[in-house]
């Protein structure tokens, strides 16, 4: 007798990986893709499909199974991602937070806080969002300027963050402040991270942007004005908060690479159909070789973007040390690719693609935020150099 | 409760490339494989019987080629707690007698209350193996259920059958062998948590040596029937379409049947 039950097979997907593609991509197709125009036009937080997710196990899918979650790692995590996103991509990212905003407690948590706050994020009663960019600190995370003071059992937390996905739905926000502002103290060792429970006094929601896409995922700007914390919310030590920060980050950006690849390939699936559809001068758009040619390119680009993405996630799960690399590498190329797609299939619809009769405009939208946010596309290129070159003398 | 589904891996009838090799056999590598429709139906059904009892356990047993863990993992993610997958390279071209003869070996390895198998496979469509493993084994075979009511206390099981007119019932003693149709309701989707739950549970594959059967009895070599040829049906004659009144195309559809005596 032997145990035929695990054979991953290499650079193939596994069978509980298929099923669970499909199965996200059913759920998208029937239920989410019929919402996602009515998102963008009303920019309201889609609080109905939260809950679908929820009810659908989706939202428990990055939580350990010890505290309510399916244990999933994070190819099954990017896999759905991936097929939400190429429905609607504010849908996606409802997952993907989720997962960037209970990483830093997967990584730096005590079990005894994973207990308190996995059971409610696993089930999608709660929300949880990700705290870390100001107004003056973006791609320089170090420069944070929000403070945490302690004052016997807790901590009093003043500053304000900008851009922070969720951060007007959450039941839980993790913030980075600084514990520590002395000259002596290196920059990479000032910043702590906090899980604040909402509603708290002294926390405000001070405005919530108006984005060029994903406009159904609030992005607020937060103020915390002397909000105290206990101090068994601080997760790790006093000034683990960057290392907690760019840990998180290593494993967040395939979410985002896995949103690209979604948008893209809900991109190159419309225009397909188009070319397919449109006939101009007696054929099908599509039998002109440089609309044909157009279709090639994205459906090779999209699939090498897709690939990159899984390798990174299994070397990543893998406890790979190049970590960083894998996922600043994965996010770039997908990023770029989303892009790239999402422009090419306005330009297959011609004038249809421009107008909202096609979803391709929310797209093309949509998909220019993933070379923004968790580290630009120059953030990325940087991570990727420095893991070259070595770090600058 | 312990109930086997037989199940079979078929070549998805979706994607439209079910076609015979060279040498008469399934060419199984030209499409991709899925459970087989009816054994789903009977999945279900022991499903659902399984979670009414509320212990108990849903264990797949299938004979096939040795990537067969891909299509009996969707079958684990449905709800079947294990699956036992007999695989050996002297099984290839096996015909229903061979097919009958290791099923019910295998069988013989495991503690059930009931057997369940779909009443034939979209690939094979002999519809006699159920029947088969149910004389080699001596068990009770209750055929074509539209509905199974299993008695635990009393240890028997009653069977709505499809019959012309409606159902026959049908009681027999446990362990029985039971075929299921269509009628035993809709095969549920696998959930994210079945899932991942799929993950982690057992898979076991016996060899012919493993259930004491003699490989030379098996396979292509020792089949008792051989596909000879395939053909398609006669096309047929073309359409002929009556276009007149009402009353002389009623005239002329009554003569034409009455030509061919057909009224």
């Amino acid at each position: 007798m032997t145990d035929g039950a695990h054979d991953p097979g290499p650079y193939r997907l596994r069978e509980e990986h298929q099923l669970l593609r499909d199965a996200v991509r059913v759920l998208a197709d029937e239920r989410v893709a019929p919402r996602a125009a009515e998102i963008d036009r009303t920019g309201a937080f889609p609080d109905d499909l939260r809950r679908l997710l929820a009810d659908h196990d989706i939202l428990a899918l990055p939580f350990p199974e010890a505290h309510g979650g399916l244990g999933g790692e994070l190819l099954s995590v990017c896999l759905a991602v991936e097929q939400l996103s190429r429905a609607c991509a504010t849908t996606g990212l409802i997952l993907a937070v989720q997962e960037l905003g209970s990483l830093p407690i997967t990584l730096a948590g005590t079990e005894e806080q994973q207990a308190r706050w996995f059971p409610r994020l696993a089930s999608g009663e709660q929300l949880i969002a990700f705290a870390l960019t100001e107004a003056e600190a973006g791609s320089d995370v170090a420069a944070a300027r929000t403070t945490a003071q302690r004052d016997g059992d807790h901590y009093v937390i003043s500053g304000s963050k900008r851009f922070i996905s969720h951060g007007s739905v959450a039941d839980l926000i993790v913030v980075f402040a600084a514990t520590a502002n002395d000259p002596a103290t290196p920059r990479h060792e000032r910043l702590s991270a906090f899980v604040v429970e909402l509603p708290t006094a002294g926390f405000s929601v001070a405005r919530i942007e108006h984005k060029m896409g994903l406009r159904g995922s609030p992005t607020a700007e937060l103020a915390f004005d002397g909000v105290r914390v206990p101090a068994a919310n601080r997760l790790g030590e006093e000034g683990d908060g960057f290392s907690i920060a760019m840990r998180t980050l290593d494993r967040s950006r395939p979410g985002i690479a896995a949103q690209a690849v979604g948008i893209a390939q809900g991109a190159l699936e419309v225009a397909t159909q188009y070319a397919r559809d449109r006939r101009q001068f007696g054929q099908r758009v599509g039998d002109f070789q440089q609309v044909g040619a157009m279709l090639a390119d994205m459906d090779a680009g999209t699939e090498a973007a897709r690939q990159l993405l899984y390798k990174a996630c299994v070397e990543i799960d893998a406890g790979a040390p190049d970590a960083a690399r894998w996922s600043a590498m994965c996010k770039l190329v997908a990023g770029d690719n989303a892009m790239r797609v999402t422009t090419d299939a306005v330009q297959v619809l011609g004038g249809y693609g421009y107008i909202d009769e096609f979803p391709v405009e929310r797209m093309m939208r949509d998909a220019k935020i993933t070379q923004l946010y968790e580290g630009t596309q120059q953030i990325q290129r940087l991570v990727l150099a420095r893991s070259l070159l070595g770090k600058a003398d | 409760m312990r109930i086997v589904v037989l199940t079979k891996p078929v070549p998805d009838p979706a994607s439209g490339a079910e076609r015979l090799g060279q040498d008469g056999r399934l060419d199984r590598a030209n499409s991709p494989a899925v459970v087989n429709g009816n054994d789903e139906y009977a999945l279900e059904k022991a499903l659902k019987l399984v979670e009414a009892a509320g212990e108990g356990e849903v264990i797949l047993l299938t004979m096939a080629p040795a990537n067969a863990p891909e299509t009996m993992r969707k079958a684990l993610a449905m709800g079947a707690h294990r699956g036992v997958l007999v695989t050996d390279p002297a099984l290839a071209g096996s015909c229903i007698v061979a097919t009958t003869r290791v099923l019910a070996a295998a069988l013989a390895t495991l503690e059930f209350d009931l057997v369940f198998a779909g009443v034939d496979t979209s690939d094979g469509f002999a519809g006699t193996v159920p029947a088969g493993v149910a004389a080699l084994t001596g068990l009770p075979y209750l055929s074509w259920a539209a509905d199974i009511r299993p008695d635990i206390g009393a240890r028997t099981v009653q069977v709505d059958r499809i019959s012309p007119t409606g159902y026959d019932v049908l009681e027999a003693s446990m362990p029985a062998l039971i075929s299921g149709t269509q009628a035993l309701g809709e095969p549920r989707y696998p959930s994210l948590k079945g899932i991942m739950a799929a993950r982690n549970k057992e898979l076991i594959t016996l060899s012919l040596a493993d259930i004491g059967i003699d490989p030379t009895t098996v396979g292509l070599s020792a089949a008792t029937t051989t596909v000879v040829g395939q053909r398609p049906p006669a096309p047929r004659a073309a359409t002929q379409v009556i276009r007149d009144t009402p009353d002389e195309a009623a005239r002329q559809i009554v003569d034409f049947l009455a030509d061919r005596r057909l009224i």
